[in-house]
């Protein structure tokens, strides 16, 4: 998939001694760079590997992003199988050797996938997610399974059954969620990218709380066969790195039709690596003419103050870049955050009905079948994952069908055929990536509400089944550093390639940032 | 059937099980344990499947049918023979050891998800278009979500507010025996949904596992409208579906496996009312015949509590048909509707038809029962033959094959209908086992017809074809079995015949003409049975009657 060596040698920058960036240059592909250090021979997988490796064991007690990780020996002899080969001058994947970190609602066969979830404690699928079966046919090396909200529901990934995960700029903060544990595990470099999911913003507003890019690709753009549905229309796997062109490589690896997934799309997912091209090639105004609309519902009332002044000087940064910034408005905005509820807890009420005690978890016993069903379902649910299915019973119940499932379908076409009217007169949509930093770890755990409402940012994305790229974009205070701002750019249906493309022109001139966490900042500033 | 049962157990409070338990067993294989009692007690055998109606020994109520009238609807689920299951490639045979024909699409594991086979929206075209239904271009599959540990899901993918097909009728002629007539009875609706496993009992009876080798195998449910008003109907309409599914190859719409399975709705008013009375549900109705006994019962005991005034006694209920008692029994009363909470299949996209596959499905459609029937009456077949012959498509379809190889009709119809049907069942055979070909009767009934062979001889080498098989030409020749029809030679063997029995000559003509039989029997036995009868008759005659 590289599409000529000569383009590698021309434009990415000098290789670094740790395939990051100095604290002021722009990020690099570590992608690119891996791949090239391998087939020079200036170094060797099983190096590379070790070294993310203690750089994993080092963090992970004080992050715990990851619910599960092999035996370094186990990862090691990957990494050697893949040395051995290039010793052989067998061709190599388009990940070869690149270490990657798996959500753990995504199947795995040779490692356990519980979603976060008590009830799948200990279990392990019999087969390969069709997105982790194109990573170990490219060569990626995957080096655990990350921590996550149950079933996705949570923005915090403090609602794991098992560990709460902390936010690599601030140890007391939330790595956000669902997705934290990749999100995290990217922003400390335990690897180099990740997937995620996202339903509502589960990979967006982790990328945003913890630093680093994240994507959220179109509805049926990537097959969701092997991914523990939550909400089957809105689920999306997505991807984490800590550039563009990372993020982008990932992307194009796992996306493509799947014939074991009847909603996954037949149309083909162009390489964008072309697109990656490096500062020092670029022309002036690179982005002259593209009309890039600022959602103005988004930066009104209730958003951070710091979120917003990041958000618009991104958009100033966009207007140097040579973009036409106007304003627009979806006055179907506030309307996503309670239809998007009532869908995805509609769904998942659906969804989760399978885990009734018959097949998964602890065995239990009971006198008649119904009180089996309940006495599982009360102890082995999480008080969240409760409350979604609660909801979503109720609004699919009789009688209630129209008020709510019906009414929330309705308000999902309206905001379809605003962002569509929207993204006609604009290239690509900004907005933050959530109203707020990284808050701190416990602040929300009570007040679901206040954490639904944290979700207003990127609901509505979902509902339309569009493509979002976050990326960050500037700083709030807060830790011994900051804590990073994202900014999401939103596109057009199956335009991924656009957005990648915008996103890596706007990092690599984004001057005067460094989003490499303090925790490994010492080890990857170099 | 085991299924029907079960349905019942889900929402009636398990009352017959002091204690339950499941448990897992390793990472894919699912099995449920569960102490049981009573279950087994249910699971009984029922009596043999009838073919036909013709076969059901039910009475009439008198009664009813002078003051009452019942109405009754049915469900039928048809279990699609598609290769491959509706979601997922894995096969499914009937009887095959549990749980070996599943995979993680099947078992609903995480993450797993749906593909539609194809194949089974084609069957779904067939039937709706063989059962003058509207088809929808648009429709969609919905999630129908209850609990049962059958369910590995807990949904079954159905189509709740926009079946496949819908607003049809389906003709039916009823038995001869009954009185015949020709009935045309409303089919609602028509759509695809998946089955559920099947929980089996162990032979010590303390506990029952999960068999996911039905679950996801495509269903078609056929709802009627309540046009039905007896048991004979009913059984009729019943019998007809399975002819059409069987005609329309998708279905071997075997009762006994559960691949045809009827649900009946009934109720009882008094004649000339025009709402409905109190709507009951049979289930468990395992043969033509058990419908037809089972609504015949329910509609006597219907219309004896409405005559002694306890018409409010009436519940809407579902009730299990008893074999052993002959008796519906309540299984369980219905506290409101259900709620399933269907919604989308957000899994699946839309299923779509253009007009042009369902032409081209419509114009690939075999001739279906109803238009064979009355082909059959117009080829002046009496309505019992047209019912035998049409009853089975294997039967027409010889019968068939044997009238376009020139075979005459009532001929045809008649080696079928009597000895080859004969020998079909007395060696528990199809049509498609014996050994005799169309053509080869197409042939036997021209030999006989144009003298070669007698009509004896034909019976002989029939059960020879069927058996052994070889051709009819073949077997003449082996057997030496042409005909004498050689009117000198005849008359050679009468000779002899005469002259050896002077005897019985001379009584003969002294009055005692009867002896002519004794004369026939002896030519024949001396031409070894191959004499003409018509020629050796005609020249016997003449020599007995000639004065010497
Ligand atoms: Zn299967």
């Amino acid at each position: 998939m590289l599409s000529s060596p000569r383009l590698l040698r021309h434009h990415l920058p000098p290789l670094q001694c740790c395939f990051t960036t100095a604290p002021t240059q722009p990020p690099s592909s570590q992608i690119l760079t891996i791949k090239k250090a391998l087939l020079s021979g200036e170094t060797t997988s099983v190096d590379l590997t070790s070294a993310f490796l203690r750089r994993l064991r080092r963090t992970e007690p004080h992050l715990k992003s990851f619910l599960y990780t092999p035996s370094d020996q186990t990862i090691l002899q990957q990494a050697q199988e893949l040395d051995n080969r290039i010793q052989n001058n067998e061709p190599l994947g388009p990940l070869a050797g690149v270490v990657v970190a798996v959500k753990d609602n995504i199947c795995t066969c040779d490692m356990p996938s519980t979603a976060g979830s008590r009830l799948l404690e200990n279990y392990r699928p019999p087969f390969d997610a069709t997105a982790v079966r194109k990573l170990k046919e490219k060569g990626a090396i995957i080096v655990g399974k990350t921590n996550m909200d149950e079933f996705g529901m949570g923005s915090t990934t403090e609602g794991s059954a098992f560990q709460v995960t902390a936010n690599p700029w601030d140890l007391s903060r939330v790595p956000g969620g669902s997705s934290g544990g990749s999100a995290a595990a990217v922003s400390a470099r335990q690897c180099v990218v990740s997937l995620g999911s996202d339903t509502g913003g589960s990979v967006r507003q982790p990328a945003s709380f913890c630093g680093v890019v994240g994507l959220k690709p179109t509805y049926g753009r990537v097959s969701r066969y092997g991914l523990v549905a939550y909400a089957s229309s809105l689920d999306v796997i997505g991807c984490f790195g800590s550039s563009v062109a990372d993020t982008g490589i990932l992307f194009h690896a796992i996306s493509g039709h799947d014939k074991f997934d009847a909603t996954s799309s037949k149309r083909d997912v162009p390489d964008p690596t072309s697109q990656f091209i490096a500062n020092d090639y670029l022309v002036s105004k690179p982005l002259k003419g593209l009309r890039v609309g600022v959602i103005r519902e988004t930066l009104q009332d209730g958003v951070d103050p710091a979120v917003v002044s990041s958000v618009n000087s991104a958009t100033s940064h966009l207007e140097d870049l040579g973009c036409v910034i106007s304003e627009v408005s979806l006055p179907s905005f506030a309307l996503g955050l309670p239809a998007y509820y009532i869908l995805a807890s509609s769904e998942s009420s659906s969804n989760l009905s399978r885990y009734d005690g018959v097949r998964y978890g602890k065995q239990l016993f009971a006198d008649e079948l119904n009180s089996l069903y309940r006495n599982f379902r009360a102890n082995g649910f999480g008080s969240e994952v409760k409350r979604r299915i609660l909801m979503g019973t109720y609004a699919l119940s009789a009688g209630y069908y129209d008020a709510y499932y019906k009414r929330a379908q309705q308000v999902r076409t309206i905001v379809q055929k605003s962002f569509r009217d929207a993204l006609d007169r604009n290239d690509i949509l900004i907005s933050p990536a959530a109203p707020s930093v990284a808050y701190e770890i416990g602040e929300k755990k009570d007040d679901p509400l206040a954490m639904y409402a944290g979700d207003i940012m990127t609901v509505n994305v979902n509902l339309a089944g569009l493509p979002a790229l976050v990326l960050p974009c500037g700083f709030a205070n807060g830790g011994s550093s900051g804590l990073p701002v994202g900014c999401q750019m939103i596109g057009g249906a199956f335009d991924e390639e656009k957005l990648l493309k915008i996103g890596h022109i706007f990092e690599q001139t984004l001057e005067g940032y460094n989003f490499v966490p303090p925790l490994v900042a010492d080890e990857v500033g170099c | 059937m085991a299924l029907t049962f079960f349905r019942g157990v889900q929402t009636r409070p398990l009352l017959s099980y002091p204690s339950i338990y499941f448990a897992l067993r390793k990472h894919n294989v699912s099995y449920c344990n569960m102490q049981n009692t009573q279950l087994e007690t249910t699971e009984r055998q029922e009596g043999q499947l009838k073919g036909s109606t013709r076969e059901i020994h039910s009475k009439p109520h008198d009664k009813l049918l002078k003051d009452f009238e019942a109405v009754i609807g049915i469900e039928t689920h048809v279990q699609l023979s598609t290769q491959t299951k509706a979601f997922c490639s894995c096969p499914y045979n009937y009887g095959a050891a549990p749980n070996t024909s599943i995979c993680p699409v099947c078992m609903g594991l995480p993450g797993a998800l749906p593909v539609l086979n194809s194949k089974v929206i084609e069957a779904a075209v067939k039937v709706g278009l063989a059962l003058n239904c509207s088809l929808s271009l648009d429709s969609k599959f919905d999630r129908k979500q209850y609990f049962y540990p059958d369910l590995p899901k807990g949904y079954q993918i159905s189509q709740f507010d926009v079946p496949i097909a819908s607003s049809g009728s389906l003709d039916v002629d009823l038995p001869v025996e009954y009185g015949g007539g020709h009935r045309r009875f409303g089919i609602t609706r028509v759509h695809m949904e998946e089955d559920a496993g099947k929980l089996l009992h162990t032979g010590s009876g303390n506990y029952s596992q999960v068999d996911l080798n039905r679950a996801g195998v495509p269903l078609l449910e056929i709802v009627s409208e309540p046009d039905m008003r007896t048991g004979i109907e009913a059984a009729e309409y019943a019998a007809e579906i399975q002819r059409l599914v069987r005609y329309l190859d998708v279905s071997n719409g075997n009762m006994q496996e559960g691949s045809l399975r009827c649900d009946v709705n009934i109720s009882v008013r008094p004649t000339g009312q025009q709402e409905f009375g109190t709507k009951v549900e049979i289930k468990n109705l395992n043969s033509f015949s058990s419908v037809s006994r089972a609504i015949d019962y329910e509609i006597s005991r219907q219309v004896d509590l409405h005559t002694q005034g306890l018409a409010d006694q009436i519940v809407q209920e579902t009730r299990l048909w008893e074999e052993g008692s002959q008796k519906t029994i309540t299984m369980r009363k219905k506290e409101g509707l259900a709620d399933y909470r269907y919604f989308p299949e957000p899994d699946l996209p839309g299923v779509t038809l253009s007009e042009e596959y369902i032409n081209s499905i419509g114009s690939s459609l075999p001739e279906l029962p109803e238009t064979k029937r009355r082909r059959y009456e117009n080829m002046g077949l009496s309505m019992q033959d047209v019912l035998f012959l049409a009853n089975d498509i294997t039967v027409a379809k010889f019968f068939d094959a044997t009238i376009a190889g020139g075979a005459d009709v009532k001929l045809a119809a008649n080696w079928i209908m009597g000895d080859i049907a004969a020998y079909m069942k007395n060696a528990k055979v199809s049509i498609s086992d014996i050994k005799l070909s169309s053509e080869e009767l197409c042939e036997l009934i021209a030999s006989i017809k144009g003298g070669t062979i007698s009509g004896k001889m034909g019976k002989e080498i029939l059960f020879e074809l069927m058996a052994k098989g070889g051709t009819v030409k073949g077997l003449i020749k082996d057997k030496d079995l042409v005909q004498i029809v050689d009117p000198v030679e005849i008359e050679k063997i009468v000779d002899k015949v005469l002259a050896d029995n002077p005897k019985q000559l001379e009584q003969y003509r002294g009055g005692k003409t009867k002896l002519q039989g004794f004369f026939a029997g002896q030519v024949m036995k001396e031409s070894k049975g191959k004499a003409n009868p018509k020629l050796l008759n005609q020249i016997l005659l003449q020599k007995l009657n000639a004065t010497s």
